[in-house]
């Protein structure tokens, strides 16, 4: 498959993922559209990482170009779990101060 | 249109209506499960492209772990769709024209992008996706990234602690 | 020798910084061993030089580091000892310690702190005065010339607690700043010219300046000088000047400070040579300022006032030596007005410190009997200044006079003139002071008592000096051989030879010590027994009031600058420059504010945001805001 083929996926995943940030007021809504957004990035890195093996593949079948992408991928995935649990850990926070997980009362930037 | 043709589009097809069904859904219950769809589309790309390990990783800690955890959240708070914060119409429609413009713009930069496009992603072939593979350069280049992203739990595990005890300190 | 050199001025600066800094904890009698020893140190070390020089001739340019380069420019904080500096060296550091060992016993009864400001900033008067006239190039003279210009207004200032004294020292520092504009702007012309500022380069290649430049250089200079030394139309400020305590106008008026505007015409001969406009200009500003301020000071009724219109006209004959080219003369008149008129200061001192700070002669009287070495000191002052053989100031000035006969005779009878009213009215200002009866009240008489002996001696050997000082210059045809036109003729070497007849030289000198007889005679005569103690009337009036220059100043000067200053304030200040400042403010303000109201604290505006600027930036940069080929290539 063409690799832009992969990229326009991905990007209109991270489009759906930003589009959610911008529209819902939910936190955990806007979480998950995060995650939606790192995912989109762990499906292009891992193309980016066939397509690069696809280039010495034909010459060497063992070669190993491009696994430093998909480790990438998968610290991303540590750090993403990492996140969440921390994240999860503020909205339950959140909620239990003001009863609601509207982001709109995090508004402190302000000041 | 071979059969990774028809899957891959089949796949595409999937994460993007789920992902878009994330958003528009009322009940974020129905989002979380929407959102495990996307993973499972993804995961399945993975597979498509034989990054074996990668795509049960995925399964296990994206679908398994972090969106029970999400679960778990929304229906420890009772979110339902009489309680769901909506934004105003007018805020919904410019965020999705900004977000719009930005998928035109970079849709554009991709079409311009030359000699990117001449690139073939190889499907199937290949074994560096094998955990065989994986596992050793993990181990053997990437041993001490690893070992900090086990501290990089535990320091995750205290905050997560600190921060859910700190306010029962308060309540009480 | 070359270390001897930097020695010099180092030990002032030495006395200055300790007594600047340490001024709290000194104590009197360390700060007047420190004032006066360095000082003292710099005079020994002045006179070996001075032996030095006269012995081997002038010495090398010593050069302690580069000061200035730029491109070719290369200006180095050179010293040059050559016969000229080496006798001012002398002048300075002699008169200039003899001064400091008065003012221990004048300025007792200040605190110890002030006393040590006092010796500092006279330490540092004679630090600077030291580099002016030491430096081998413009640019160190100016240093020098701009130092001395700060330690009058310290040290006229000194009591700055009297508001009209600070007036006087804001007035010298002026007049002085206008002065020294014109003779930076004469270094910045040399060097635009000749491309160096040193001495020697610049007399060596002077003669590649055009006639315009050259007249236009020594003019800036001149006006530098003008400042410096209180010619016409910048001596004002020398007698208010007189706000400062008696050592310090001693100081100012014999020693330092006026007499750099000579030293640096004299220093530049070889320039003032090679222009006859200035030189005429000179001569006749010179004559100009002698004769005017004779005529001020005969209205006098101030001991240190009539002094200071002395100096000034003093310093007016000092420059028609310049003018007329006789040099040799100028600098001869230096240094026995050196003498004489630090003694006359001195003395004057002494009367006012005897009389508790009485300044007025109306009130003095028959302080003969009362300060006998006063007295007599200030006696021979007067009879020096009057110019009556063999004193030294008969030989200097009938030098000057000799050779502004040889230029011009209207220049000579002028110049008697002037010399007759020296001579009246400082007889009349010792006959006031010393003759006749005590007009004061009884009370004050009986508290009437000489100096104590650090005031009396400085007194005494600035007699002496005043006596023989004139002895190193007498001319041939009274059996001298003029020791220090030989001594200076390697230095002044282009000065213009004028040889008369001896029977006219016989008869100038006749004619100038009779007429400076009679009129001794005429004014201890008329005020002895009857001194004006009333205002004076009609033309009297008018010389009093100094011919209203100062009221001429302020109205056509002063007043006009004060009313730009004040439109400037009000008009293009207030509402050109202050508005268009808080427009500016009130315009950012005022945005801010606008702007302040997209930050709503909440994290989606701020990632809209982002993403606009995402897209913006995109199209702005990467294909020039062509949008239409962003849509030909999404599709």
């Amino acid at each position: 498959m063409p690799i832009s083929y992969y990229l326009i996926l991905a990007f209109t995943l991270f489009t759906i993922g930003v589009v959610g940030v911008l529209v819902r007021r939910n936190a955990i809504i806007v979480f998950m559209s995060i995650e939606l957004m790192l995912n989109a990035v762990n499906l292009l890195l891992v193309a980016f990482s066939k397509m690069h093996h696809a280039g010495v593949y034909a010459a060497n079948k063992a070669s190993t170009v491009g696994t430093d992408a998909q480790l990438f991928v998968f610290f991303i995935m540590v750090v993403a779990a990492v996140e969440v649990s921390v994240g999860l850990a503020i909205i339950v926070m959140l909620y239990r101060n003001t009863h609601s997980v509207d982001i709109n009362f995090l508004n402190r930037l302000k000041n | 249109m071979n059969l990774v043709q028809i899957i891959f589009w089949f796949l595409s097809a999937l994460a993007v209506i789920a992902a878009i069904m994330v958003l528009v859904s009322k009940n974020p219950i129905y989002s979380v499960l929407w959102l495990i769809v996307v993973f499972f589309a993804i995961s399945g790309h993975y597979i498509l492209m034989n990054a074996q390990f990668l795509a049960i990783v995925n399964l296990i800690v994206y679908a398994g772990a972090i969106m029970v955890l999400f679960l778990f959240v929304v229906m420890l708070m009772n979110v339902n769709t009489e309680t769901d914060p909506q934004r105003s119409l007018f805020t919904k429609l410019v965020g999705v024209i900004s977000g719009g413009c930005f998928l035109m713009i970079v849709i554009s930069l991709i079409k311009q992008a030359g000699e990117l496009n001449t690139k073939d992603v190889l499907m199937s072939g290949g074994n560096i996706g094998l955990i065989e593979t994986l596992g050793k350069v993990l181990f053997k280049d990437y041993l001490v990234p690893f070992e900090i992203s086990s501290i990089l739990f535990l320091s995750a595990m205290v905050g997560a602690v600190v921060i859910g005890k700190k306010e029962s300190k308060i309540e009480n | 020798m070359n270390t001897l050199v930097y020695l010099i001025p180092l030990f002032p600066v030495i006395g200055f910084l300790i007594l600047g800094l340490g001024r709290k904890s000194l104590s009197k009698t360390l700060t007047i061993f420190l004032g006066c020893g360095t000082i003292f140190t710099s005079f020994i070390i002045s006179v070996v030089l001075f032996l030095n020089v006269k012995n081997h001739g002038a010495m090398d340019v010593h050069s302690l580091f580069t000061f200035i380069q730029s491109g070719t420019l290369k200006i180095d904080f050179a010293f040059q000892v050559d016969q000229l500096s080496s006798l001012f060296l002398l002048i300075i550091t002699g008169v200039g310690f003899l001064i400091h060992l008065y003012s221990s016993a004048y300025m007792h009864e200040e605190n110890a702190e002030h006393f040590a400001r006092y010796f500092a900033y006279l330490n540092l008067f004679i630090f600077s005065m030291l580099l002016l006239v030491l430096g081998a190039n413009y640019v160190i003279m100016f240093i020098g010339w701009e130092g001395v210009g700060l330690c009058s207004y310290l040290l006229i200032g000194y009591w700055f607690k009297n508001d009209n004294y600070n007036y006087a020292a804001k007035k010298a520092f002026i007049m002085n700043r206008i002065g020294d504009l014109g003779f930076l702007l004469a270094v910045f012309w040399l060097v635009n010219k000749l491309g160096t500022v040193s001495y020697s380069e610049v007399f060596a290649t002077a003669h590649q300046l055009s006639t315009f430049d050259v007249t236009a250089i020594t003019m800036l200079l001149f006006v530098g000088a003008m400042g410096k030394s209180a010619q016409i139309p910048l001596y004002t400020w020398l007698p208010d000047a007189m706000a400062g305590p008696t050592p310090v106008s001693a100081l100012i008026h014999a020693a330092t400070m006026v007499t750099a505007g000579i030293y640096m015409i004299a220093r530049s001969n070889v320039l003032y040579n090679m222009s006859e406009f200035t030189m005429h200009v000179v001569a006749i500003i010179g004559l100009a300022t002698a004769l005017f301020s004779a005529t001020i000071a005969i209205k006098q009724n101030d001991i240190k006032k009539v002094l200071a219109y002395s100096t000034v006209s003093q310093l007016g004959y000092m420059f028609l030596g310049l003018g007329v080219g006789a040099y040799t003369g100028a600098v001869f008149h230096v240094m026995t007005h050196a003498f004489f008129k630090a003694l006359l200061f001195l003395a004057a001192g002494s009367v006012i410190h005897a009389l508790h700070h009485e300044q007025d002669i109306r009130n003095m009287g028959g302080l003969k009997k009362k300060l006998p070495i006063t007295h007599l000191t200030f006696l021979l002052g007067c009879i020096a200044i009057s110019g009556i053989p063999p004193l030294s100031g008969f030989f200097s000035k009938d030098e000057i006079l000799a050779a502004a006969y040889a230029h011009n005779p209207i220049y000579w009878v002028l110049a008697v003139v002037g010399a007759a009213m020296t001579a009246f009215y400082m007889f009349r200002l010792y006959a006031t002071t010393f003759l006749g009866t005590y007009r004061g009240n009884s009370e004050q008489a009986s508290h009437i008592n000489e100096s104590p002996k650090s005031m009396t001696i400085p007194l005494i050997v600035l007699a002496i000096l005043s006596v023989v000082g004139g002895l190193v210059g007498v001319p041939e045809i009274l059996g001298g051989n003029h020791q220090l036109h030989h001594f200076l003729s390697s230095v002044l070497v282009s000065e213009k030879t004028h040889h008369m007849p001896h029977n006219t030289e016989w008869m100038l000198m006749g004619i100038s010590v009779t007429i400076a007889v009679i009129a001794i005679l005429f004014a201890v005569n008329k005020f002895s027994k009857k001194p004006e103690l009333n205002d004076a009337e009609g033309l009297g009036k008018i010389l009093s009031n100094k011919w209203y220059v100062d009221e001429l100043y302020d109205k056509f000067i002063v007043h006009p600058l004060n009313n730009i200053a004040v439109f400037f304030k009000n008009v293009i200040e207030k509402s050109g420059i202050d508005a268009a400042v808080n427009g500016v403010g009130k315009f950012v303000l005022y945005g801010s504010r606008q702007i302040r109201l997209i930050q709503t604290g909440q994290v989606g505006t701020y990632i809209l945001l982002m993403v606009l600027a995402f897209v913006l930036m995109v199209l702005i940069w990467i294909n020039d805001g062509y949008i239409y080929r962003f849509i030909t290539n999404l599709f």
